[in-house]
């Protein structure tokens, strides 16, 4: 067997154009004539603009136009025009809409002019008075006002039935814990703020590049909204710098981009400042509880877990955030709930695994508490209690390698050594700790449709409407197609983030790499039939008679298995074939039927080592092993690369990451990267990935479930367990902030 | 950021003169503070004097008294490594390796980092009241999200810290500032450089509106050996002090010739209780007597809710640096692992 | 809160003369090894002027705040937070940008070749600042632990998590001794 791209550590495809900085992001694409926007953010929370005066601002040189809910252009009356690809139910927020405010920092004007400076400059000077009207932004004070959201969210599974009586059995297990556990709300905070071009084509034509995990939800967003024809707008989106969800639906700065462009008939760039990537959605704020009874032997009895999360006044946001709970473990009786409660804040967005490292925190911690008031080691715990079908749904796991997981992760990390006594291991004046957690993510396919053209040059370009954002998409789509064809990489080009490309849902939720790949794989093999089918039909061809399965596809040569000295060069089979190229689009789409037996999902057994100042309650995450089972590997490096992101992700929210609101004025505070705090390169030390082998046919033709999610998915919740060991204080709101951590222990 | 117009002048005299031109002048060195400032609109300079081209004040140099002399347009780099302060005065090299990154060391100065302004979200964002940034609005922080806000040397108008760690380290270090103005030149003890809020929060410091920051002298050098800065933050690197301990003994055998100790991240300025330092002269540097210098320190001391956690985090750092400091085991700002 | 003037109205007034902008000032700089006789206005950040003036967008913008380290740049060989200097404090000085790294022939620098081969970003938008600041962590002579890399390299932020393949990248470099 020749060796194969996919499997393969690989550098990234896009690598060089991204040390040589000549990735174009979407604040970067220019135009003639450019015009730059500068967003004014209001200051108060509820209410309504009572004057806005623009006349200063207008007055000076270089301004082209304010644009205020005053003079807004008409645009798509019924706000379900506004509702894009991963809307919650609800009516999305319109930028500019009315004098109406209904979060602070909400976008009241856009000032337009002929540079940035000025931009920014006039900005300062749009007056604007209010009418204050009382706001909620605590959750706490609306708890008793939540409520079940009675439209579900398209694609995100509400709380399973319950199994069971869970009360009954709670209250009859000789061992019980039950505690309330909350995470602060995060921000994405991608490295490049989000941003959109939009390039005057003339004729109402434009193209927009924006910073988006799906060109084709920001194209529809834009004809629906402004009601202009698909053939009119192209959205081109090369490069993410980053996003983590923030991406998935279209941010008000492409509405007001459009907006100003199409008014004033001339490119526009609109760029949001740090500060105003804290004006959108985030990860919710959440009050769980979770109740567990076992009996002494270890097994779980009852598992309750209740949410109560914010969601905006405008929609109803929901993410599976309980729903692990009633699937990770072997239980017979088990209720999940989860409610919204409205605060004055923004929309929550999905951010890296929505729902599942909130929920998991609670559920993971809950499990350590368990272990420890049983005296069980909580790996042990977790094996005692493991589940081989998905109990939730009833339905059987396309493939879950968990228990290796497990086995592999505690072996490397070396668990074994562990001494389960809270505050037993020590080492000058640092406590350490060692804590674990597991980790679950849907692993899911959507359908994708790819095109692949080879052209008579030798060259393959594959092409989908997808994105990559950092996650090397680019790279595993080049190796796929590389290894249909037989091709070096450098053969390879694929394309991405267009929406003229072949249909593509958005960039997300870990599924990209098996839908695009596979989509990619069948336009390939389809290429690759028609060109075989030409290479058999030369004359006196060395492939007559040959069957298509007794041929490899290598080293741009097609040849007998049997006798690689008959071959047919790829080029040759094409002049055979009288074209200059052979183009084929292909769909790929989950097996519907697989997906009423089964359910898929990735899993990791993570380990946390922490290193905690016993005086100070200074804590360093030191060490941190993952073993992750999440099916075939495409490329270990990007792979490994990608989880180990997603423990940075998930050492952050453990650690740092917490964005203040102050309730009296209803605004974030910490509204910048000085203090929001994500971690930095010297918080993060060891941090070692392990691939379990895994095999999987069902979820994906290529074998494969996914990544981008699975590395933050039980991270915090390892890291406040091996907190707990270290230090005997139960950590169970987050981010563990050094003034949580001081003190004396409780009583363990 | 507002329309400005702009100077770089050619000497210590003609930027005095620029910048007593007018009350809304600023001057401009490493800009790490005051661009930031001003793209939030904080700052809104109608004239800004550019004084990083200004002859001599780029040197440091023997005093003739066995210290040195820093001149305003050091980078923080630049006194961080320079071999006879981190020989002589290893306490403010580390104060410095403890505060923001390489890129920002590299090009704030001396005299900008005494002059950098408060971290206080409310005084940071100009869509909020904030006493500070606009005298008579009021203090949000009081009620608000206050996490890092001081615990010492407050008023009712404003609760917010001086954020620099080099300062903190000068204060212990006794450093004088000399500034230039109109009427001439002055010295400023760094102890009377630094203001409390009182009822005037918006100035932070006591230089005169004429005045620019020309040099820092450090007197002779004393605390070379028994020393630490110790900071603690909400991450390892990269963040301001919740709480910082400079730490210092000139010790005469085994025992406390003198001590100081300054604190960050607590108060309007760095801080300082002579008193408190008085206590440990000619005793044996032991933690029982740390515990009572402490209480002393941190006398008054008051939390707003969100920072309540300050007093017992100061308590224990003081202590901890102070140990630190006794055993000549300084906190490595590399190694974040508290000695 | 009694004492508080909630925030019911914001904006600044216009100051003095409304209808001037502030005068461009004539500025040299050499970039890249390229000198350029430039005229810009004071407000004018070293960071927007690569950016939007010069088209030398591989220079990132972040923060804007000196927050997270994505505009990083080499002035006389230092790393600096482009976006906290204003372009005409730094006349008459040397700025290498990322574009100015690899060799005229396309050949690239060690740096950006160890970046590559340890996969030390994924999105790549703190990927040019992150090179420019390990080049010169690399002049500075301070690091040579992975411990003294992750503290010296703190100054800039990776949101995609890539910091313990960036340490190995400059390890790399540091050991090879390549770096020009």
């Amino acid at each position: 067997m020749h060796e194969t791209h996919f499997g393969s550590p690989r550098n990234r495809v896009d690598g060089r154009l991204k040390v040589t900085g000549a990735a174009p992001y979407a604040g970067e694409f220019t135009a003639p004539d450019l015009a730059h926007g500068y967003v004014v953010s209001g200051a108060i929370a509820k209410g309504r603009i009572k004057s806005i005066d623009t006349k200063a601002a207008l007055a000076v040189p270089g301004v082209v136009q304010v644009f205020t809910h005053e003079n807004r252009p008409r645009t798509a009356f019924r706000s379900n025009a506004y509702q894009d690809e991963v809307a919650p139910p609800g009516k999305p927020f319109r930028a500019l809409y009315d004098e109406r405010i209904v979060y602070s920092g909400q976008p009241v004007a856009l000032v337009v002019a002929e540079d940035f400076e000025i931009a920014r400059y006039a900005a300062s000077l749009v007056r604007v008075t209010y009418e204050a009207e009382p706001h909620e932004t605590d959750l706490e004070k609306v708890r008793g006002k939540a409520y079940v959201p009675p439209v579900k969210r398209q694609g995100i599974s509400p709380p399973p039935k319950p199994r069971g009586d869970s009360e009954a059995a709670f209250g009859n297990s000789p061992v019980k814990v039950k505690a309330g556990y909350r995470i602060a709300i995060e921000h994405h905070n991608p490295m490049e703020p989000h941003a959109t071009t939009v390039v005057w084509e003339g004729d109402e034509r434009i193209t927009v590049h924006d910073k988006i995990q799906g060109a084709q939800n920001s194209q529809s967003y834009i004809t629906s909204v402004f009601g202009l024809p698909s053939s009119d707008v192209r959205v081109i989106s090369p490069f993410v710098g980053g996003a983590f969800g923030s991406g998935l639906r279209p941010q008000y700065q492409l509405f007001l981009a459009v907006m100003a462009a199409l008014e004033l008939k001339r490119s526009v760039r609109v760029v949001l400042t740090r500060d105003q990537m804290f004006t959108m959605g985030y990860r919710p704020d959440g009050l769980q509880e979770v109740a567990l009874g076992a009996n002494q032997d270890a097994s779980l009895q009852s598992i309750r877990h209740d949410l109560i999360a914010n969601t905006s006044t405008w929609e109803d946001y929901q993410e599976a955030t309980v729903n692990w709970s009633a699937m990770l473990y072997h239980c017979d009786n088990v209720t999940t709930t989860h409610k919204l409660a409205t605060t004055d804040l923004y929309t929550p967005a999905d951010m890296r695994a929505p729902g599942a490292p909130t929920g998991l925190f609670a559920m993971e911690s809950a499990m350590d508490e368990l272990a420890h008031k049983l005296g069980v080691d909580p790996v042990q715990l977790r094996l005692r209690n493991y589940a081989d079908i998905d109990e939730s749904t009833n339905k059987y796991h396309t493939s879950k390698e968990l228990r290796a997981a497990y086995q592999l992760g505690a072996e490397r990390f070396g668990w074994s050594k562990r001494n389960p006594k809270p505050r037993s291991m020590k080492e000058g004046r640092e406590l350490i700790g060692w804590g674990m957690a597991t980790g679950a993510w849907e692993a899911q396919m959507a359908q994708t449709s790819a095109r692949a053209t080879l052209t008579v040059d030798g060259r393959l370009e594959v092409a989908t409407a997808s994105a990559d954002i950092g996650t090397g998409t680019y790279t595993i789509l080049t190796q796929i197609a590389a290894d249909a064809l037989g091709l070096p990489m450098e053969r390879v080009t694929t394309k991405l983030g267009d929406s003229s490309l072949p249909k593509s849902p958005v960039e997300g939720g870990s599924w990209t790499a098996a839908s695009a790949g596979s989509a990619v794989e069948l336009a390939c093999h389809k290429v690759r039939e028609t060109l075989f089918k030409y290479a058999r039909g030369m004359d006196g061809s060395p492939l007559a008679n040959a069957d298509i399965d007794r041929v490899a596809f290598h080293g741009e040569r097609i040849a007998l298995i049997s006798d690689p000295s008959r071959f047919v060069t790829l080029t040759d089979a094409l002049r055979a074939g009288g074209v200059e190229k052979i183009e084929a689009e292909e769909t790929a789409a989950p097996s519907k039927l697989t997906q009423m037996r089964y359910n898929s999902f990735t899993h990791s057994a993570i380990f946390a080592e922490v290193r905690v100042d016993e005086e100070l309650g200074q804590v360093r995450v030191t060490r941190i092993v993952d073993a992750v089972a999440a099916g075939r590997i495409i490329n270990p490096k990007t792979a490994r690369s990608q989880i180990i992101g997603g423990v940075v992700f998930g050492i952050g929210m453990a650690m740092h990451e917490e964005s203040m609101p102050d309730h009296n004025l209803g605004r974030f505070m910490n509204h910048n990267l000085a203090e929001y705090h994500v971690p930095a390169n010297a918080d993060i030390h060891g941090i070692e990935v392990i691939f379990v082998e895994e095999h999987d046919t069902l979820t994906s033709p290529l074998g494969v479930k996914g990544l981008g999610e699975i590395g933050i998915v039980g991270t915090a919740a390892a890291i406040a367990n091996a907190v707990f060991h270290a230090t005997g204080k139960r950590i169970r709101e987050l981010p563990i902030t050094i003034d949580k951590v001081i003190g004396t222990p409780e009583a363990a | 950021m507002n329309r400005f117009s702009y100077a770089r002048p050619g000497s210590v005299a003609d930027a005095v003169r620029e910048v007593g031109s007018g009350p809304a002048t600023k001057v401009l060195a490493g800009g790490t503070n005051l661009v930031d400032l001003m793209k939030y609109n904080v700052e809104r300079p109608a004239h800004l004097v550019d004084v990083t081209r200004l002859p001599g004040l780029r040197e440091i140099e023997e005093t003739g008294e066995g210290g040195l002399r820093i001149g305003a347009l050091v980078t923080n780099s630049a006194v961080a490594y320079d071999p006879r302060v981190q020989e002589r005065y290893p306490l403010l090299s580390s104060a410095i390796l403890a505060g923001a990154t390489a890129q920002l060391r590299n090009a704030a100065t001396t005299g900008g980092n005494l002059l950098q302004r408060t971290r206080c979200y409310y005084f940071y964002d100009a869509a909020t009241p904030c006493n500070k940034r606009e005298p008579g609005t009021g203090c949000p922080a009081k009620t608000g999200v206050n996490r890092i806000h001081a615990i010492l040397g407050t008023s009712e108008h404003c609760i917010a810290t001086h954020p620099s760690d080099m300062a903190v380290a000068m204060a212990a270090l006794e450093a004088v500032i000399h500034v230039s103005g109109l009427n001439g030149e002055r010295e400023i003890p760094i102890a009377e450089f630094h203001r409390l809020p009182g009822d005037t929060p918006e100035r932070d410091t006591n230089l005169g509106v004429d005045e620019v920051v020309t040099a820092v002298t450090l007197p002779a050098p004393r605390f070379a050996t028994n020393y630490t800065y110790l900071k603690l933050r909400d991450r390892l690197s990269y963040a301001f002090a919740l709480v910082s301990v400079a730490a210092a003994f000139d010790m005469e055998g085994g025992t406390v010739r003198e001590a100081r100790i300054a604190l960050g991240g607590v108060a309007h300025k760095p801080w300082r209780v002579l008193e408190a330092e008085a206590m440990l002269k000619g005793v044996v540097p032991e933690r029982g007597a740390f515990a009572m210098v402490t209480e002393r320190i941190l006398q008054g001391a008051q939390g707003y809710g969100g920072n309540s956690f300050k007093i017992e985090l100061a308590r224990l750092a003081i202590i901890r640096a102070l140990s630190q400091a006794a055993a000549g085991t300084p906190q490595s700002q590399t190694d974040k692992r508290i000695q | 809160m009694a004492d508080l003037d909630l925030p019911a109205r914001q904006g600044f007034a216009p100051d003095a003369s409304p209808a001037a902008l502030p005068s461009e000032i004539p500025l040299t700089l050499t970039i890249n090894g390229e000198r350029r006789e430039l005229h810009v206005r004071p407000w004018t950040t070293l960071l927007d002027l690569l950016r939007e003036d010069l088209h030398l967008y591989g220079t990132k913008k972040g923060c804007d705040h000196g927050q997270c380290g994505a505009c990083t740049v080499l002035v006389n060989g230092q790393r600096i937070n482009s976006c906290l200097a204003l372009a005409v404090s730094k006349d008459g000085c040397e700025v290498t940008t990322v574009e100015g790294l690899a060799a005229s022939d396309g050949a690239l620098h060690p740096m950006q070749e160890a970046f590559i081969e340890h996969d030390a970003f994924q999105c790549g938008y703190c990927t040019p600042g992150q090179i420019c600041s390990a080049i010169g962590l690399v002049h500075e002579g301070h690091a040579r632990t992975p411990e003294e890399i992750r503290e010296q390299m703190s100054g800039n932020i990776c949101r995609c998590g890539a910091y313990t393949n960036i340490v190995d990248a400059i390890e790399d470099v540091l050991a090879k001794g390549t770096t020009k």
